[in-house]
């Protein structure tokens, strides 16, 4: 299901005085079955393209295309529905959004609002506990007797129960333990390649959208003024800091090498371990010579 | 869809209402309350809403936005309203449809509480939006001040106010945010049944009460690490001066007041 944006301005409380134009003119197309990346400062307009995703805002101006849906900011939609339905989003902070009076049940809500049977409902909700390595005595507890990563971790199951075709993730892993960030990123990017889940991931972390997404938009200022493949954008430095966003760690780390040693690498390196094979190769010619 | 409400907020400006001393807006609007009551036939509400008007030129908030933002109240006023209407059986009958008889005088006190709801409900949010909560809660901390003989918690009390003034606007974003997930889950509490609606609100109120008590812990906490223990020799950063405008705003009322009992039946 591809999400086109086209030409999308918004602005808050509009007509009051406290009117904020948060969107200017944004074109972001978001093709079926990739893994895009939003990144910018704050304040930049990220997750309020987020929330467009799913019609929970609309457009002020413009047009967004959800599937062969079409959303724009005057008409009442009835296919709402359905749109939200394949369209899960993980907000910030999703513990906050946990009621109910035991796990299974709290993530059993979304199927159940879209139809699924309970016993159903009740089977993903089981095998999304495991998905997400949470220990299985959770299920029949309070959520709000668990710890702040599990919680995490059912809101996020939460979503993920729902079945959608696209997953929305908005700064997934803040206030998260290291292991738990990279565990959790980690299974994104599983269901990604295994479910084919298109994956929209909005993100502070260079160093996360370098490592998953296959393409980067830039927000800054409510415009998109940036859009690429990661090694595209990471090439660039200076118009980075013109956003105020920085380089990947790794490519940080290879821009200072390749100073020191006046030689370039191959590739513009995007995680760790591909900086990692870049040296021993390096290093292995090195001794041939 | 909670951003137009506008209780409780303050649009920062310059206006003559703006620069009034917060006491001396409090004490209108408390006397107010009490003149809007002289009123008792169509030239003395008709004056009482010329008044209010005049207040809303002077403090340059557009009316437009006003009248949008008291759209929550709108439903209590039309509920008050049907309710004179029906149930006043004074005067001639003006209107008969089966068993619902509408009386004149009903038709009048239907219009003339509606007059009086709107215009208390107006200079009351005039009050909030052209004051910040801090200087309404030092306004009513000093007017009160006196009581304090009687072993009432002044201090405190303001306290209690200024927070959840200061509370109002945060819990809304709150609100909103949970409002989206939950929505972003299926849940709808904008279009159904009344049932479904009612269910849909469970979602949203616990959720928002954990996090409640939660911003309160913290607060209480945040409070007591920065060494608050209560009003008692505490000083003032902001001082309130009463300046001429402030005396000559109350005598307004007070020419209000006698204009109103000169027309008075």
């Amino acid at each position: 299901m591809d999400i086109s944006l086209q030409q999308v301005s918004y602005a808050y409380a509009k007509d009051t005085p406290f009117e904020k134009r948060a969107l200017y003119d944004v074109d972001l197309l978001i093709p079926s079955g990739s893994y895009q990346a939003i990144i910018g400062h704050t304040g930049s307009g990220k997750s309020t393209v987020l929330q467009h995703l799913n019609a929970l805002l609309k457009p002020t101006e413009g047009v967004i295309r959800i599937g062969s849906t079409e959303v724009v900011a005057a008409k009442k939609n009835k296919k709402l529905r359905e749109i939200r339905q394949k369209v899960g989003i993980v907000f910030q902070f999703p513990e906050h959004q946990l009621f109910d009076e035991t796990v299974l049940k709290d993530i059993m809500f979304g199927p159940m609002n879209f139809g699924v049977p309970e016993e159903e409902a009740r089977q993903r909700a089981i095998e999304l506990v495991r998905l997400l390595g949470l220990p299985e005595e959770v299920m029949e507890k309070s959520p709000f007797d668990l710890s702040g990563g599990q919680m995490r971790r059912v809101a996020i199951a939460g979503v993920l129960a729902m079945n959608p075709e696209v997953l929305v993730l908005d700064e997934p892993t803040a206030g998260l333990d290291p292991r738990g960030r990279k565990e959790i990123m980690e299974l994104f990017y599983r269901l990604h390649q295994e479910k084919g889940l298109t994956t929209v991931l909005v993100t502070h972390s260079m160093e996360d959208a370098a490592r998953y997404a296959d393409r980067i938009a830039i927000m800054h200022n409510g415009q998109c003024v940036l859009q690429g493949i990661p090694q595209e954008i990471f090439s660039d430095e200076d118009r980075l800091m013109d956003y105020r966003l920085e380089l990947p760690q790794s490519i940080k780390f290879q821009k200072k090498l390749e100073e020191m040693m006046g030689k370039k690498l191959s590739t513009l390196c995007l995680t760790e371990e591909t900086l990692a094979e870049e040296l021993a190769r390096l290093m292995k010619k090195e001794r041939e010579i | 869809m909670l951003e137009k409400m506008i209780f409780g907020r303050y649009i920062p400006g310059d206006s003559f209402i703006h620069r009034l001393d917060a006491r001396a807006k409090l004490i209108f609007v408390f006397l107010f309350i009490m003149v809007v009551f002289i009123a008792n036939n169509w030239i003395t509400y008709g004056i009482l809403l010329v008044f209010t008007f005049l207040i809303i030129r002077l403090s340059k908030i557009r009316l437009y936005f006003l009248i949008n933002g008291l759209k929550p109240v709108v439903f209590l006023i039309i509920f008050t309203f049907l309710l004179h209407l029906i149930f006043t059986r004074e005067g001639s009958i003006i209107f008969e449809w089966k068993f619902i008889k509408i009386y004149e005088e009903g038709l009048k006190q239907g219009i003339f509480i509606s007059i009086r709801f709107t215009v208390l409900v107006v200079l009351t949010s005039i009050l909030t939006l052209t004051t910040t909560p801090i200087s309404i809660t030092d306004a009513l901390e000093t007017l009160l001040n006196p009581l304090k003989k009687w072993k009432l918690p002044v201090h405190e009390l303001a306290l209690m106010m200024s927070i959840s003034l200061r509370f109002i606007p945060t819990l809304m974003d709150e609100t909103d945010k949970i409002m989206k997930a939950q929505m972003a889950r299926g849940s709808d509490m904008t279009t159904g049944s009344m049932k479904e609606r009612m269910n849909a609100i469970v979602p949203l109120l616990i959720p928002l009460f954990v996090s409640a008590f939660k911003r309160a812990e913290d607060l209480a906490t945040a409070m007591e690490v920065r060494g608050y223990k209560g009003g008692e020799g505490r000083t003032r950063y902001r001082k309130l001066e009463w300046a001429t405008r402030d005396t000559l705003i109350i005598l307004s009322l007070v020419v209000l007041a006698a204009i109103l009992v000169y027309f008075r039946k």
